[in-house]
This record gives structure tokens, sequence and C-alpha cells, in this order.
């Protein structure tokens, strides 16, 4: 499979639906194998954060997420596996409502944070992303100073009342992050002149800077080397002990690595949801097994 | 379908890519030498056209005086008590002038050669005596040396006195005067302090572009503080927080033929709604900001929109992911990023309506306008209206005069360009 083109960013499935997936992954299984709406493994569990439940995604009149039910416990790590154009990263969005700006994007179902629905007409959206924060495939960092990137989320939600706190928050997050040594001397530089795993932990940390319950990822790895990857999973281990992350991934190393619970996606279905053990050794379904072992994706 | 590359030899394979790659080189070479032919054809062009202004114009830029020693004799110019103002306003003030003309040129005796000799003054020399003498009465009495404007005749003579192509109004006999008193430098060229400092006239020698410079000034000024933040809301308003519907692409549709509207179509527009409807006065810099602000609009709001589609959609997602809402986006992330592309798409709305004529012919601006203006209110004109007024005028004067004006026009636009230029490098992000 050939990895994702970064110029086709991930709000648009439809796309990437486009991109050569090999015939097998494409027809065969879709139609023959799947029956539509069930999931094998231990998608539920009893004290979720989300709850989600026969989420649809419609990209104008074409599906993109055909009916999904999923629960994501409390500071579990989640990781999101399948081929390209499978829905992973729409189905991420969906839950900080990130698709919102996208005009013909609609979602359908049932999706419910601690018990209160996302998408009810009267939810504060604003408020939803300040505790549903997101990582994003591209480090994107603001063309500011590495001190107002981390400061900018505090600053517009009010967390802060004095300078001294908002320097607090700055270097804690910075820390978290992993950046603090390798920039409290330069603070005031622009983040753009970062390496790219540099300012991809910025991103994470300020992202965390806002104190998030979940933080969501799509990709965050992809464009970065292999040192850097290796940064931001350690990050991900660290941070999973106070938030719950939930992360699109292409490498099922990563998967493996940093993940309590894998689900994989397979044209806009969830296939599976396990343990992460269990996916990567004794894949329940055979689409599963086909992806992790490498027939197709 | 294409062979597959494995049928053929490899050899050859690489000799056609040598062959192909000779092919590219040559439409290559050849499509540079389009592109520098055409800059070259345009460069030859502004060069003609630079050369033949500033040929034609420089002249404007200099003045031809005459320096005098003017005696202030009371019997001469009929003035019993110089305390009185009337008196004093209605004295004579020619004859001193020609006293002390006909000293410089003692040959000159008859009513004739006095009427001729008369003609190397401006005809507003006797009034700027006068009222040099009714700000300073003491200097009656005295004799004082003064420098007046040399007569329009005498100007293009002066100017041009090698050159063929100029018609000569000045008799034989003035031109030989002339000669002689430039000899003595009595009369001398230098740099035309006038033009810059006062406002249109029936004379050349005391037409200036002022008026003009400052009604330009007032009208961009009215233009800029209307266009810039509507202009900009709308763009962002359309682009950030419109619904994507039909009515807002027929304001779209509409926005874009309202920039190819002929301008002069905005001046009638200007006159009924503004000078008609509203009852403003004619000729003023208000009237002529609103209808340039109609018509600069739709490009500021097309080059805003622009700007605004240009910042990359990570950024904005980068925000919102963090909880900022809608107008936070905007304000502390959009605005700055699109704000070089929206000044300089701004600049050249606003260059493209400082040399703008025919909307301002409607709504009056072309009115003859000697005061420089002093408000927004004050009937004024502007430097391409002055330029249309000059050019259409008979007088040598004035043609030159028209050409220094368009110099002083390129030179507000050259420097409102490069305004756009620094201020687009100065403020430019990279992200």
């Amino acid at each position: 499979m050939n990895s994702m083109n970064p110029s086709l960013s991930n709000e648009n499935v439809q796309r990437d639906t486009a991109e050569p997936v090999p015939v097998d992954a494409r027809e065969q299984p879709a139609e023959s194998v799947i029956e539509y709406g069930k999931t094998v493994g231990t998608p539920f569990s009893d004290k979720p954060k989300f709850s989600l439940r026969d989420v649809e995604v419609y990209y104008g009149d074409s599906p993109a997420i055909k009916g999904i039910s999923l629960d994501i416990a409390k500071n579990e790590v989640i990781a999101f596996i399948g081929p390209s154009g499978c829905g992973k990263s729409t189905f991420l969005r969906c839950l900080n409502r990130m698709n919102d700006s996208i005009d013909i994007c609609r979602v359908k179902g049932q999706l419910e944070l601690d018990g209160q629905d996302l998408y009810d007409p009267k939810r504060d959206v604003v408020e939803l992303r300040a505790r549903v924060g997101m990582v994003f495939q591209k480090p994107n960092p603001f063309p500011k100073s590495i001190y107002d990137n981390v400061a900018y989320g505090p600053r517009i939600h009010g967390l802060a009342n004095r300078k001294s706190e908002l320097d607090d928050i700055v270097e804690n997050s910075l820390r978290k992050a992993g950046l603090w040594n390798e920039v409290k001397d330069r603070l005031d530089a622009p983040a753009t002149g970062m390496s790219g795993g540099q300012q991809q932990r910025l991103c994470i940390a300020r992202t965390i800077a806002v104190s998030p319950e979940v933080v969501l990822m799509d990709e965050p790895c992809s464009a970065l080397d292999p040192i850097a990857t290796a940064r931001v999973e350690e990050l991900i281990a660290e941070l999973s002990e106070s938030y719950t992350i939930i992360i699109v991934t292409h490498s099922m190393q990563q998967a493996a690595r940093v993940s309590d619970r894998t689900a994989y996606f397979h044209l806009g279905h969830l296939v599976e949801v396990n343990e992460t053990n269990k996916v990567f050794t004794t894949p329940e379904h055979e689409l599963t097994e086909s992806y992790i072992t490498g027939r197709f994706g | 379908m294409t062979k597959p590359i494995s049928q053929t030899p490899s050899g050859s394979q690489a000799e056609r890519v040598r062959q192909s790659l000779k092919r590219r080189y040559r439409k290559e070479m050849r499509f540079r030498a389009y592109g520098i032919a055409a800059i070259a054809v345009a460069l030859f062009a502004l060069v003609v056209l630079f050369a033949d202004i500033i040929g034609k114009g420089y002249t404007g830029f200099l003045k031809t005086t005459v320096t005098l020693e003017v005696t202030f004799d009371s019997e001469l110019m009929y003035l019993d008590d110089p305390t009185d103002a009337v008196a004093l306003r209605n004295a004579d003030y020619l004859a001193p002038l020609m006293a002390a003309l006909k000293r410089q040129l003692p040959e000159v005796s008859g009513r004739q050669q006095e009427r001729a000799l008369k003609g190397l003054l401006s005809s507003y020399a006797a009034s700027d005596l006068r009222d040099a003498v009714e700000a300073d009465p003491s200097v009656m009495g005295t004799t004082r040396k003064m420098t007046f404007l040399a007569s329009d005749d005498v100007d293009v003579f002066v100017k041009h006195r090698g050159d063929t192509s100029y018609s000569i109004k000045l008799s034989e006999q003035q031109q030989q005067w002339t000669l002689s008193l430039l000899e003595r430098s009595v009369i001398e060229t230098s740099f035309n302090d006038v033009f810059f400092s006062h406002g249109d006239s029936r004379e050349p020698g005391n037409a200036g572009v002022l008026g003009a410079m400052v009604g330009s000034l007032l009208t961009m000024m009215v233009t800029l503080f209307l266009s810039f933040p509507i202009g900009v809301a709308a763009a962002i308003y359309l682009e950030e927080f419109a619904p994507q519907n039909r009515f807002t692409d027929f304001i779209e549709v509409n926005i874009n033929n309202l920039a190819a509207v002929p301008s002069i179509i905005f001046g009638l527009l200007g006159l009924a709604i503004f000078i008609n409807l509203f009852g403003m006065p004619r000729s003023v810099p208000v009237v002529g900001g609103l209808v340039l602000m109609l018509m600069t609009l739709p490009t500021i709001i097309i080059s805003s929109r622009a700007a605004i589609k240009s910042v990359p959609p990570s950024i904005r997602e980068a925000a919102e992911g963090i909880g900022a809402s809608k107008m936070q986006v905007v304000l502390h992330h959009v605005l700055p990023l699109a704000l070089p592309g929206m000044l300089t798409g701004s600049i050249i709305g606003m260059a493209q309506a400082l040399g703008e004529t025919a909307p301002l012919l409607l709504i009056g601006m072309v009115a003859f306008i000697v005061d420089v203006p002093s408000g927004f209110f004050d009937s004024a004109t502007v430097l391409p209206v002055q330029i249309f007024l000059w050019a259409g005028s008979p007088e040598l004067g004035f043609i030159e005069r028209a050409s220094a004006a368009i110099m002083v026009l390129l030179a507000f636009l050259i420097s409102m360009n490069a305004l756009a230029i620094w201020l687009r490098k100065r403020l430019e992000r990279r992200w």
C-alpha cells in the first residue's frame, strides 16, 4: 500500500478512495465477507468516555462511515488502523466535530461524550474542542513564537490570570511534550524554524496546554523520521496516564507499540476491535488478518 | 497503448531520450526567448513613454523670472497717503514696474514699444507688487530688488529658443530685449516653486498642482478609509461566515461583474445617488471619494478573498483543534496571514482610483478651481482631472505643466506601489 500522500488531507475521504487500492482489498471481501454493521471483538465498554452508536458519515451522497458502534474507555489508548480511505480519519474527526467546517459532510447516529450528545445543536463546539484536543498529521504550528504557540490555547480560554501562571502552563506543557530542554532558551524563536519532529511535539504541547480530557491524533508521525517518531511514541505512553488518546496510524508497529486496544476499519465499516495483543497475534476476522499480514493495505 | 520499455533495446532507448532531450531544450530556449522579447518590448514602450513625458515636461518644473530694482515712488503710483488702505489698493502698480524695466532697456520709447515691453512681464506682476506693498507699506519711498514672473510667451521663448517646433509669440524686438536681459541675468530660469505651491490659474506661470494634489489626497483618504474596512469585512464574511448557497453565488458573480463595469458608470451612479438623491454638494472630495470607493470595492473584495483563501487550512484546523471560536480563528490567524495580500490588493485598487478621471468628471470635479481645498467639503479637483484640463488648453505653458503634472502623478503611483511591495515584504510571514 502506498503511504498516504500528505497533500491529500484527511478530511477528503472521497479523494483517498481514488488511490490505487489493490483489487482484492476493494471489492472481493467487501461484498462477500463483511456482515454489515457487525463488529467482531469487544467494541463496548462498561464505563465509556465516548459512546458511539450507529455512526454514519456522508460526504454529499456518498457514505464514508457506514454505521459504526464503538465505546472508548477513559484513559485508554486506542489505535485506529486500516487501509487508506477506510474512514478512520473521518471517524476521528467526528469526535471533536472537526468535520463541521466541511459543508457537504453530514454525521448521523448517536455520539456521546460522558453521556452528553456531541451533535446536540445547543452544544458549544468551542467548549467541546477544549475538552477534546487534536494533533494533526502534518505539524502545523502557528507562525508565531514557540511560547505563543503553547500559550495560545490557555489565552483564548482564559486559563491563566497572570503572566506567571501562563509561564507555568507553557513550561509544564513543554516538559510533558519532552521539548522543554530543547527550547527553554529560545521560547521567542519562531516555531516554524524548528525541525519537523520538534514541531509535532510542539503541537502536542499546544494541545495539552488546554488540559483536554481526550487527545485525538491523526497520523501524528507520518511526516516524521524514525527517531522523532520514537520520541512521539514515548510521549504518547507518558500522556496515556492522564489522557484518553485516540490515534489514527498507518504503521501497525506503532499501533502495536502504543495502544491498549486496536480498531480495524475497512471501507467505512468497523471490522474488529480487540486488545492490541490479540489483534496482532490472533485476529478474529479474516480481513484483519489479511491486513496485518500485509496481504493488502 | 505505449509499448513496454523492455521491448526496445536499451541502446536505442538512451538515444531516443537524448534526441527528445534536445527537442525539449530547444523548446525551452524558444520559450525563454519569447519571454525576453515580451519583456523587452514592454520595457522599450515604458522607456519611450518616460523619455517623452520627461523630455517634454521637465521644463514645467522651471520658471522664468525677471528681477528688477523697483522704486516705490508715491507720485508715480498716484498714491498720496500710504496709510489709507483703499488708496493703497487702488494705486498704480504698473508704473513703477515699467519704470524699472525701462531703466534696464533705455532704448524703449513710444507707446507701442512700451506696450511690447509690458508683454515681457506676467499679467500678475502688478498685483504681486500690490500684495507686497499691502503686506509691508513701509517700502514706500524706497528702492527694492524684487523678482517677478516673466510672461508666458517669454517663458516659452527662454526655454525653447533653439527649438523650431515651438511657435514663439514674441516679436523680433521683444526677443532681442529678452536676450539682452538674459545676458545681464535680469531674466533667469529657476526651480518652479509656484508649481508646487499654487492651485490652478488662467496664467500658466501662476498655475500649480498643489490644489489638485491636496484634492487627490483628500479624495484618496475618503476612499481608503471607507473601502478598506468595508472591502475586508465583506471578504471575510463571504469567505468565512456566509453559507454556500445560491444567494452568495449570486453576490459573488455580481462582485466580479462590478469589477468590470466601466468607471464612468460609477460616476453616473454617484451623480444620481449622492448628489441628486442625498443632496451632497458637487465637486467635493467626499463625493469623489465615495464614488471611487464604489469603484475600488470589487478589487479589494476580490483580492482580499484570494488572500484569505491562500491561508493554509492547516493553520485554521490547528486553531479550531484547540478550541478557538470562528472569530478568533479569523482575527488571530487568518487575518494576520492574509493581511499582506489584502494590503497589496487595496493599494493597487487605490492606485487605480488615484488615476481615475471619468467618474469624477460627472460629479463636477472638473470645475476650474483656483483655491487649494482645505477640507473634505471644499470644492476640489484631482491630479488626473487637472492633467485632463491642462492638456486641453491651447497655451504651450499649460501643455508642459500637464506633462509635469503627469510626472507628479506617476511619482505618486510609483511610491504607492513601492509602499505595497514594502508592506508585503514587511508583513509576510512564513509557515
